[in-house]
């Protein structure tokens, strides 16, 4: 592998014909080249999924409004739904995972790059599976039909007998293959950051952004296969005639729901612990400090890595449960807020007493901070299961789940974005327009989804196509709906930056954050070999050893 | 393996890493481990909540010689892997085929119980929910004794080829982890299916 590459010169692919270039990126195995393709597929279904969102808020903006049909608007917030989920921020994650676990952990690819290019192209191809429902999803008699039964698709609404067509169908094979993808994807993050690692690099020496992504791996491994093995059973269902969720036969609608959730919680987390890996590089080279409480860290994901498969039925209060589930589940639940706030600490102590620079990465890793702090104080209200009787499945609860996955996951990766752009490219972005993107977004954000906190504490139930006037709902639409317009110019400005930047940016450098972790320790982009010679540390933050001789940090871990 | 590749006399001379192979094997039977997990619970959780017949108990018999073959067959991949590792090719072809025989004995059998089931007894995986779960679970290990079988006899084609010396003896390890957790698999479901649900 190493001896091919070693040979390739990356001076002459620039004047290759493009059909070769191509067909390059096509048969890749490169852990960057792989990661790139991920990031890239994730944004485009950004843009999709986002389109899906506006058409959800344009119809809700004002009472009786006939945008859209009610069917359309069904099939807008599933689609959003597992869009958002599967094909948009776990391919980022997974991408940026695939290009920077190598390289922080100073070696030259993953343990099986044929695996991780194998899975990266199952889950495209689940992508391209459920988009094509929108023509092929009522198969051979009449036009197009997709998805419509919400992201979670409790039974028995699946079932042949409401979900007729193929839509249906669609989705649970689209989720089941790009399954399969993340299944592949977390094996090889396990087995590179286990076995893969550069002389010295002991496990207590790794960069949290390593640690955390193995653990993530670990979760993953555990909690896609439930939904894995549910999405075979709502096959067998639909097509062999199985009663798996057949109330009629004396099958459970519940256990899918149980099945479900029991992948569908640990996946919150499977999000948002990549997002805290970002975090956790950016908020010390930002703050000219190393990360506060390393162990302390690493012990808190651990914790929550094992609590999240703990707290799944906290999804299922309104459906009704003995009072023992209740309370067990609404104790695993605040106890997982303790790990959690233990890192919000940390990352605050990070930044206490540092000499804070306020460039884009910083901004959004703030932005994190703050948000997702908020998202987990909602997260405990609803987690009180009384409380979330009153408020299950009312717009609070979609804005509680909005405030984790964009103001914390979207915002984090949006700052491991800047962060890391320049390593991917080469080339420096407009600090100019990223804060533009920053502010953009992050007020667009506020307006969206703190104002939709407000309608849900009114009673307006989630997924309704339209609502009543008069019931005190219309202004909070309006102020939603307007939010995200300042979210999709924050988006546009991104979008931007970064091709203007492709272009016209200015060269980066191999170290323009002088950063300690050793992805910065190579050239920009890195060669695709990584290291020409294989780094050996001594510490967690091998730059700074190399920058610092008179004052290592080996002498004091 | 991997370790040979970045061993740097300055530092750490004993830089030694796990075996990627035998994590990744390692990580790959804990995803398929979940994924049983999940049909078991279900099995468990629907055992006698049919609401039409047949129940297991009329219809199902102990497989004792089936289970025999699949358990045994962990003991000759053992033995085939420990006779590669001493150099003994020649024994490891031997071994390596008795396992494979014995796997495929265990799937003949699983096939002759389904036919049974199936043409005498009348039921199919829409019968009830005894046969939607039952098909599935005993499906899902058939469907991994398979996968397992088209493994080991690539490593039997190997073998009359010639191909396998003893430094492979690493690599066919790991595929006999596969090998021994396909047999781990069935003891959990010979004992609910067999045993607890019957």
């Amino acid at each position: 592998m190493a001896s091919e590459t070693l040979a390739l010169d990356t001076i002459a692919q620039g004047t290759r014909p493009i059909a070769d270039r191509l067909h390059a990126w096509v048969v890749t195995v490169d852990h960057k080249r792989l990661g790139i393709l991920y990031i890239i597929y994730g944004l485009v279904f950004l843009v999709i999924g986002g389109i899906e969102a506006t058409i959800i808020r344009i119809q809700l903006i004002v009472p009786h409004n006939h945008f859209v049909s009610p069917q359309v608007f069904n099939r807008m917030f599933t689609m959003h739904g597992t869009t958002m989920i599967f094909f948009v921020i776990m391919p980022i994650l997974f991408g940026f995972g695939t290009y920077l676990i190598p390289l922080a952990i100073g070696t030259r690819d993953m343990a099986f790059p044929r695996l991780n290019a194998f899975s990266f192209w199952l889950t495209a191809f689940g992508g391209a599976l459920l988009y094509f429902s929108f023509i092929g999803g009522n198969g051979l008699y009449g036009a197009g039909n997709a998805p419509d039964v919400g992201w979670f698709a409790y039974a028995p609404l699946t079932s042949r007998a409401f979900s007729p067509g193929h839509s249906t169908d669609f989705w649970t094979l689209g989720l089941l293959v790009s399954g399969f993808g993340s299944i592949g994807t977390a094996v090889n993050f396990v087995t590179t950051i286990l076995c893969m690692r550069c002389p010295g690099m002991t496990l207590g020496k790794m960069p949290l952004l390593a640690w955390l992504n193995l653990i993530m791996g670990g979760m993953v491994i555990l909690a896609i296969s439930p939904l894995t093995a549910a999405q075979i059973m709502l096959s067998i269902d639909r097509y062999l005639g199985g009663h798996f969720f057949d109330t009629q036969a004396g099958g459970s609608a519940v256990l899918w729901m149980h099945f479900f959730w029991i992948f569908g919680h640990p996946e919150v987390y499977i999000l948002v612990i990549p997002a805290f890996a970002f975090a956790s590089e950016i908020i010390p080279v930002f703050s000219r400090k190393p990360i506060f409480g390393y162990p302390v860290m690493v012990a808190a994901t651990i914790c929550i890595g094992f609590i999240s498969f703990s707290v799944w039925a906290h999804h299922m209060f309104t459906v009704g449960m003995s009072s023992y589930g209740n309370t067990f589940f609404t104790m695993t639940t605040m106890i997982i807020a303790v790990p959690t706030g233990i890192k919000i600490f940390n990352w605050i102590g990070t930044m206490w007493g540092g000499k804070i620079q306020f460039k884009a990465p910083m901004l959004f890793c703030i932005g994190f901070l703050f948000q997702f702090l908020i998202a987990g104080l909602t997260g405990i209200m609803l987690g009180a299961s009384p409380f979330n009787w009153q408020l299950g499945n009312s717009y609070f609860v979609v804005a509680h789940f909005h405030y984790v996955i964009v103001g914390a996951i979207l915002f984090t990766i949006f700052g491991a974005f800047y962060y890391w752009f320049p390593k991917m490219s080469g080339r420096m972005y407009s600090e100019t327009l990223a804060k533009w993107h920053f502010w953009l977004f992050f007020i667009g954000f506020h307006l969206t989804f703190d104002f939709m906190h407000i309608p849900g504490i009114l009673g307006m139930p989630r997924r309704i196509y339209t609502y009543e006037p008069g019931r005190g709902w219309e202004i909070w639409n309006l102020i939603v709906t307007v939010g995200v317009i300042f979210q999709i110019a924050g988006v546009l400005v991104f979008v931007f930056n970064v091709l203007r930047s492709l272009v016209k940016g200015g060269t980066a450098g191999n170290d323009p954050w002088d950063a300690w972790t050793l992805e910065w320790s190579t050239s920009s982009p890195p060669p695709e070999y990584n290291f020409a010679k294989i780094p050996a540390v001594r510490s967690r933050r091998p730059l700074w050893d190399i920058k610092h001789p008179e004052d290592p940090d080996w002498k004091y871990e | 393996m991997s370790s040979e590749a970045f061993a740097q006399p300055s530092i750490e001379p004993e830089w030694v890493l796990p075996s990627r192979g035998r994590v990744g094997m390692f990580s790959l039977i804990a995803a398929e481990a979940a994924i049983f997990t999940i049909f078991v619970v279900a099995y468990i959780f629907y055992t006698g909540k049919s609401l039409s017949g047949p129940m297991p108990r009329d219809v199902l018999d102990l497989p004792i010689f089936n289970t025999v073959c699949l358990l045994s067959s962990s003991l000759t991949i053992h033995l085939a892997v420990k006779a590669l590792r001493n150099a003994k090719v020649g024994a490891f072809g031997l071994w390596w085929f008795v396992t494979i025989a014995l796997g495929a004995i265990f799937l003949a059998g699983t096939g002759r119980e389904w036919q049974r089931l199936i043409f005498e007894k009348g039921l199919t995986i829409s019968t009830n929910l005894f046969g939607t779960t039952y098909y599935s679970l005993v499906g899902l290990h058939a469907f991994h004794v398979i996968v397992g079988l088209i493994a080991l006899s690539l490593g039997m084609i190997f073998t009359f080829l010639g191909k396998v010396k003893p430094e492979h003896s690493e690599r066919l390890d790991i595929l006999s982890l596969y090998w021994h957790f396909v047999d781990a698999v069935w003891v959990i479901v010979f004992t609910v299916v067999y045993v607890v649900g019957r």
